[in-house]
Order: structure tokens, then sequence, then C-alpha cells
């Protein structure tokens, strides 16, 4: 079983992201729990979501102490929050980063940085760095390929815009190739 | 058919609110479906395993017999049978006026084809006569009892008629059992107007009033009389129709005969009140 | 169809499948996105169905009363505040005998104000003659569902079915699942009748007022059909299964309970946690074993006896508490070993309230717990620092 935290303000699609990544693996036959830090519905509020993910089902409900993966949507929470806090050895964090940010460093994990608020906006035309922060997880992990991926972005936007679904499908790709 | 059987019916003597009902269900006939708040009424009619009503019935609680129509309402929607049936919830002042009045604003604002007919007879009857937002001014109850520091009920009733018309809503009227012919014909109309509808039937009650039974339909009538519960219809908000009273009896006419005003007759002061009520009501509905 | 949903969204899909003609609903956290997804088809003509925005559960309760008494199937969803409100109508509803389903999406209750997970709400209601089901995941979530109504509207039931799954855990989290085809949903569910409704072609009078002479036995009726249920429940999972070819649903879940010497018993999602803990405890040699109360009214207490007489070590970690008491389900367990040979140690455990997480490690730690003393009530995972003097909130 693997675990996914991703770092967040509220309203930055970290739930969204959460979702897809499931809907991918689960795409390719695996099982999958993605789920909020419930509550803080305010707006910019620091949040989680996270994601467990699996060949079998997935039956803990707890919350993940323990991640493999850490995604960090938004980079002032470095400063703020204790981000890495229980990061399993030999973990891997992605972490979008704009000019000036800081980045960690870490001894016993992998830090990967992409500048994911510059492609979506680049992309999308919306600061939406969640969205090619995706594209750089099924790269850096090899947990997921870059086409379930882009299905399960497909099958997210189903009902809206294709203009929309195509702008969000090359903020994808874009993050894949970046990193 | 009588769709009301008195005979399982265990009302009191001369109990207005009978009357009313039995007039409400009898007018609007078989095709209707009827929702009744906890009350007189529904204890009365309804003792198992004896029912008066020989139409669809039912009660659930105090406070939602406007959501229980509500849904009912919806079901025959659903069912495309409300073209044909007549949804009616009824309750007493108390489950019209003060615990049920959430659930009537509910009902009126979303607009279901309803009528909600209260029976006021202006207090709790069925738990011993207390007082309710419909119990007129200095009217004695057992919880707005007169005594050395008070002279009864201190609040005038509360404006049903006018609170309901401020929903917008295509009919709002007030009926007695005084006025007979009256009262069917608003039931008529109002169950030829589609969408919520409210009527509000000033019902004696002997027992809680403090008069002899067979008073009822002149004390109600006196009510009217003297100005004291205008009978007048709204129509989305604005006032449509009033029964005049060319030469309005005084109030104590009203008054004297029932013992829940008996402290007030030597009251001029409160009386001068009562008096005031009476003549405001002529004066705003254009009663003479 | 295997889709990747929110909890939340498949109760939507499942009532969607049920066609309930009415549906009302109040809004509440975490229940909202239930009703807001219902809401949705109903918009796009997804769902012929009524629904009703009204001015409080209790209106919420009463409007669906009303529907169901007209002999139309209907549906409504609260948590926490909104099933107290609608307390006195939901006692009502059974005294009345209408097959209702209500989702309970479970939440604390105030003072103070919460809105995360645990079960007081729905335990709350446990005396109210409502059979209650409890979901462990959202696949779960939305059979039970279909399960709820069949069960409800059998003749020889005819009371209302109240569907508990947890808040934010279930209803905000996302996971694989079936949806069933309509077809299937159609055959094992067919529409709702009955005569037993306002109907002016066959007038009857519900609600009646039942003195002395014969309250006791509209009890006593309900309490007949509850036992009845008890039989039912398993073989409507049967059917379900037959139907659908998924085990789910029924009266209890046992998890390696064969040779176990310690077990937990749990209700929800929090049995789920467990069950993985039980997995990676039975690696390392230990005898430990899991029971889930999926049906908790009626109480399966033959079930329950029958999973765990071998079992000499028992806890109950359960979501709620009877304040001046013990945990509800704890009580209960108890009462299953009385006048019975084994007489296990039953230790009786409260977590999560107000949405505390319980990790794995807790539930490992409780399990330890089961080899020392017997105790009635142990809080898991109290802050002590926050207990020095008086709390107030």
């Amino acid at each position: 079983m693997k675990e996914l935290k991703i770092y967040a303000r509220a309203g930055q699609g970290a739930i969204t992201s959460a979702a897809i990544l499931g809907q991918a693996l689960f795409l390719e036959g695996k099982y999958a729990y993605g789920f909020p830090n419930f509550g803080a519905a305010r707006m910019g509020a620091p949040m989680n979501a996270f994601l467990r993910f699996d060949d079998k089902p997935v039956r803990s409900r707890s919350q993940i102490y323990h991640p493999d993966y850490i995604l960090i949507i938004d980079p002032s929470l470095i400063k703020s929050l204790d981000c890495f806090a229980g990061f399993k050895e030999g973990g891997t964090a992605i972490i979008n980063v704009k000019q000036g940010s800081e980045i960690p460093t870490l001894n016993k994990q992998k830090v990967i940085t992409i500048s994911a608020e510059e492609i979506a906006l680049q992309t999308i035309g919306k600061p939406f760095a969640n969205t090619p922060l995706l594209g750089a997880f099924a790269r850096v992990s090899g947990e997921v390929r870059l086409e379930s991926l882009l299905q399960a972005i497909t099958m997210h936007f189903s009902g809206k815009r294709k203009e929309a679904l195509d702008k969000n499908l090359e903020a994808v790709r874009k993050g894949y190739e970046a990193v | 058919m009588n769709l009301f059987d008195s005979k399982f019916s265990t009302a009191c003597p001369g109990c207005g609110q009978e009357i009313a009902a039995s007039i409400v269900v009898n007018t609007a006939g078989e095709n209707v479906i009827i929702t009744n708040a906890t009350g007189c009424l529904e204890v009365f009619s309804s003792k198992f395993p004896d029912s008066a009503w020989k139409v669809p019935w039912i009660h659930s609680l105090f406070e939602n017999a406007a959501a229980v129509a509500s849904g009912v309402e919806a079901a025959l929607k659903h069912l495309g049978k409300l073209e044909n049936i007549r949804v009616i919830a009824q309750a007493g002042d108390g489950g019209t006026a003060d615990i049920g009045l959430q659930a009537l604003s509910g009902m009126l604002e979303r607009g279901h084809d309803i009528l909600f007919c209260c029976y006021d007879n202006e207090a709790y009857e069925n738990t011993g006569i207390q007082r309710s937002g419909l119990t007129p001014l200095d009217a004695n109850t057992t919880t707005s009892p007169p005594g050395k520091k008070s002279t009864g009920n201190i609040r005038p009733k509360k404006t049903m008629l006018e609170i309901c018309a401020a929903h917008k809503i295509p009919y709002v009227a007030s009926a007695s059992v005084g006025f007979i012919p009256d009262l069917k014909e608003k039931i008529k109309k109002a169950l030829t107007i589609r969408g919520p509808k409210y009527l509000q039937i000033h019902c004696p009650c002997p027992l809680g009033w403090g008069y002899a039974p067979e008073l009822t339909l002149k004390v109600g009538k006196l009510a009217v009389e003297t100005g004291l519960y205008p009978l007048i219809e709204f129509e989305y908000d604005k006032l449509t129709s009033v029964m005049k009273i060319p030469e309005p009896k005084p109030v104590e006419e009203y008054l004297k005969l029932q013992k829940r005003f008996k402290h007030l007759l030597n009251n001029k002061q409160e009386l001068q009140k009562i008096e005031q009520i009476a003549k405001t009501n002529i004066k705003n509905f254009g009663l003479t | 169809m295997k889709r990747f949903l929110e909890g939340s969204r498949a109760v939507a899909e499942a009532i969607k499948l049920c066609k309930p003609g009415v549906i009302s609903a109040y809004p509440i956290t975490p229940q909202t996105h239930i009703v807001q997804n219902l809401a949705q088809f109903v918009a796009d003509g997804e769902l012929n169905s009524q629904f009703v925005n009204v001015e409080s559960e209790h209106s919420a309760a009463s409007v669906v009363l009303g529907a169901i008494a007209t002999g139309v199937r209907a549906f409504t969803a609260t948590s926490s505040q909104g099933l107290l409100l609608m307390g006195e109508v939901i006692y009502n509803i059974a005294g009345m005998r209408l097959p209702l389903v209500l989702t309970c999406a479970n939440r604390a209750v105030s003072a103070p104000i919460n809105i995360w997970n645990d079960h007081q709400d729905s335990l709350a209601m446990r005396d109210t003659g409502w059979i209650q089901f409890y979901a462990e995941n959202n696949q779960e979530a939305l059979d039970l569902h279909i399960q709820a109504y069949k069960l409800a509207e059998n003749k020889e039931i005819m009371l209302p079915v109240m569907v508990c799954i947890d808040g934010y855990i279930l209803t905000h989290g996302h996971e694989p699942v079936d949806i069933p085809e309509q077809e299937k949903v159609d055959q094992f569910l067919p529409p709702y009748s009955t005569s037993y409704k306002l109907d002016p072609s066959h007038p009857i009078t519900m609600g009646y007022l039942a003195d002395p002479t014969c309250y006791m036995e509209t009890r006593v009726d309900i309490q007949n059909a509850l036992d009845r249920a008890l039989k039912l429940i398993p073989q409507i999972a049967k059917d379900f299964k037959h139907t659908f070819g998924r085990d789910t649903g029924g009266l209890v879940e046992t998890y390696r309970l064969e040779d176990a010497q310690y077990a937990l018993i749990a209700q929800g999602s929090l049995a789920g946690t467990i069950k993985q803990v039980v997995d990676d405890l039975r690696e390392k040699g230990k005898k430990v074993g899991a029971l889930r109360v999926i049906t908790y009214r009626p109480f399966p207490k033959e079930a329950i006896y029958q999973a765990l007489k071998d079992v000499p070590n028992i806890g109950v970690v359960e979501k709620a508490i009877s304040l001046g008491a013990y945990g509800p389900l704890f009580t209960e367990i108890k009462g299953i070993f009385q006048n019975r040979p084994e007489n296990p140690k039953i230790n009786g455990f409260v977590a999560g309230l107000g949405g505390r997480d319980i990790s794995q490690e807790t539930i490992i730690e409780v399990f330890t717990k089961l080899e020392g003393a017997q105790k009635d009530l142990e809080f898991i995972d109290i802050k002590k620092e926050l207990l020095n003097g008086f709390i107030r909130f």
C-alpha cells in the first residue's frame, strides 16, 4: 500500500487532485481511497487531501501519518507547517515552486520541484498548480501512467467545455514533461 | 353522505370547531385528503378504533400539518393526481400561529396547492385552556389569569391573516361559524384557486370561553358584529372584500356572554382598549 | 458500471436507482452533497421526483412522511442536529409504520458545535423503532440503500430504515464503486405498492389517538416486526448477492474470528481500519479478529453471540457514549453474555468522538489493552492537558 499526502489551501484543488489520481489508478485496476482532511471549508485555509492506494481493496480509514509521497501545491505552507512530518524514508516530495520559493533539503527523501503554477498559467490560463503537479507525479513516481491520468481528467471534465478539457490535458502533459 | 360522522366524535356540546370542521369537509367533498394537527379536533374525531372521517385523513404531530400536507401534495403531483384531489391541512390556533407557524410559512412560500384551515378557538383548549398567540387581549386563560397585577392576556391577537397575506399567496380569508353561508362560500372559493390558501375560522368554545353550549353561533356572530373578528379576504396581499357591519355593536355585548372576559366588565380602562381594537379593525378594513 | 466516486454521490446514485417520487431535505454538513446530487439529477431530468426544499429538518421528515402516507416512495437525508430536530417525526414515522429510507451522514452533536464524524446522532435514535444499518465503505453505502427499501417496504415489516454512513470519511471520501444497472434494481426492488395510504377512493384514517387500552400493542407489534426483520435481513442480503453478485449487508460481518483470542467490535468505517490492523497483527502471529455490527437495530444478539462465543477477550470500540453510563454498544454486548456458559472478558472503549482520528496505531494499542485488566469504559487518545479544570466551550 502506498500513501500520498497533499498540502494546499482550501480552493486550490487538493481534493479534486486526490480524486483524479484515485480515478486514474482505478482505471489501471488498482484500489484507492481519496479523502480530505475534513473541515476547514474557509477558502484559503491550509488543508490536506490524502490518497491511499494498493493492488487490493483499501480499508484503513485513518488519516495518513507516514506518506510515501507528498505533493505541495502551495509552497508558502512550507514555512508555516511541518509538511514533512512523518515522511517515509525513501519517499518523494513534489513541490510547486515560484521564484524565491525556499526549497527544503531532505536527507532521506527525494525532493522534486516544478514551476507548476507557471505551467498552469501558460496552459489553463489560471493558477491551478495542482493539475501540472499530477503530471509530474506520474512521471516521477511511476505509480500511474500518463494515459490513465489523461483519461481520468477527461472523465472529470465530461459535460464541460471541450476547450477547458484540452487546456487541462495540456497542463498535465506539460507537468509530466517538466520533471 | 356526511363526510364527518359525528357519531364517532366526542366533541363537547356546542363545539364551534366541530361545526366548522364538518362544514369544511362536507363543502370540500369526497375528493380530498386532510392532514390534521394535534389538538381538540384530532382528539375528539379519531380515537381508535373510531374515526369521524369518511375521507382520507392523517394526523402526525402538533406543528407539522402544513409540512405533511406538502408531502401529500408533492406525492399527488408525482402521481399525476393533483388535478382531481384537493389537499387540506387543518390545525387549531396553536398548531397554526405558534408551534405550526414555521411549517405553515414554508408551505405558503413553496406555493403548494393546499388549503390551510385554522380553527381559531383562541387558546390551547385541548390541554386545558392555555393562552396562545391568537388569544385576544385580556382573555382569562389558565396561563393568562387575571389577578392583582394582571388583567389577563397581555397581548392582542397575532395578525395571522396579514402574516399569511404577506406571503403573497392567492387567497387569505377569515370566516366564522356565526356566518355559515359565508364560511361555505369561502371554502368553495378557496378550493377553486390553485396554490396555497389560508382560511382562519373563528370557532367559539363553550368550555374554554365560558358560555352555554347553545350560544356558540350567537357568540360567533357577535364577535363579527362588534368588529372584533372582521371577516375579510385578501388576494395576493391586497384586501379584496370585507363583510360589512353597518352598525357595529358595543364590544360589551360580546364580552359579557363569556366568563373569560368577566373580570373586565367593571374595568373601563381595559374595556376601552378592546373597544379600540374593534374601532381600528372597522377603520382599517372599512367594515362600516 | 464501476466508477471512482465520493460516498455522497454513491448514495445519490443508489437513491436514483430506487426512484423515490418525493425527496425532501434541509441543508446540513456533511449530508448536503447527497441531496445536491439528487437535486441535480431531478434538474437534469434523470430522476422523476418531486424535490421539496423545506425550511427545517422537522418539515423535511414531515414532507416525506406525508408522501409515503400517500403511497409514494420517499427519501430524506440529514446529520447531527438535523436528525435531532427530526427526532419527534422520527418516532412518528416508525409509529405510523411508514417505510421511509433516510441517510444519516453521521456527525457529532452540539455543544460544542462540531461538524466531524462520530455516531452520537444516530445512536440517539436507537429506541425509535427504526431499523439501523451502518456502512463500512462507499460500495456498501450504495448497496444498503437498495436493500433498505426492500426491507422497509416488506409487508411483514413496514418500518423505516436509517442507513448510517460516516460523515466526511465516507460522504466526502472517494472510492471505486460499482453502480448496478437499473434493470437489475427494478427486478430486485419492485415499485412501492400499498393499500395503507391516503386515497379518496378508499378513505382511511391514519394517526389515530390510542388510549391505554391499545397503545401498548402498537409497541409490541413493532417489536415483533423487528424480530421478523432479524430473519429477513440476511435473506435480503442473500437475494442481493444473487442479483448483483456482491456480498453486502446482513446482520454482522465476522473477520478472522476463527481461533481468535482477541476481537474488537465496531460499526461503520472504523471496521475497515480494524480489519487492516487485524491482518497486520495476524502476520505477526497474533490471534486477533474483528466483528462488525452492520445491523444495529434490530439488535442481532444471536448472530453476535454465535460469532463471539469462542473468543475469550472482547473489546467494543465505539464512537458514542451514553453519558453517565457506558458506550451503548458495550452495554448491549455485555447483555448478550448474561446467563451464557461463556464468560468472556469484555472491555469498553470510546474513541473518535467529534472526528478525532482513529489511527492504526491506536487500534494496535486497543488490542494490547485487551490483554490487560477488564474495564467497562476507557476513553482512547485523550488529551489529559485539556482536562485540567472545568472545560467550557
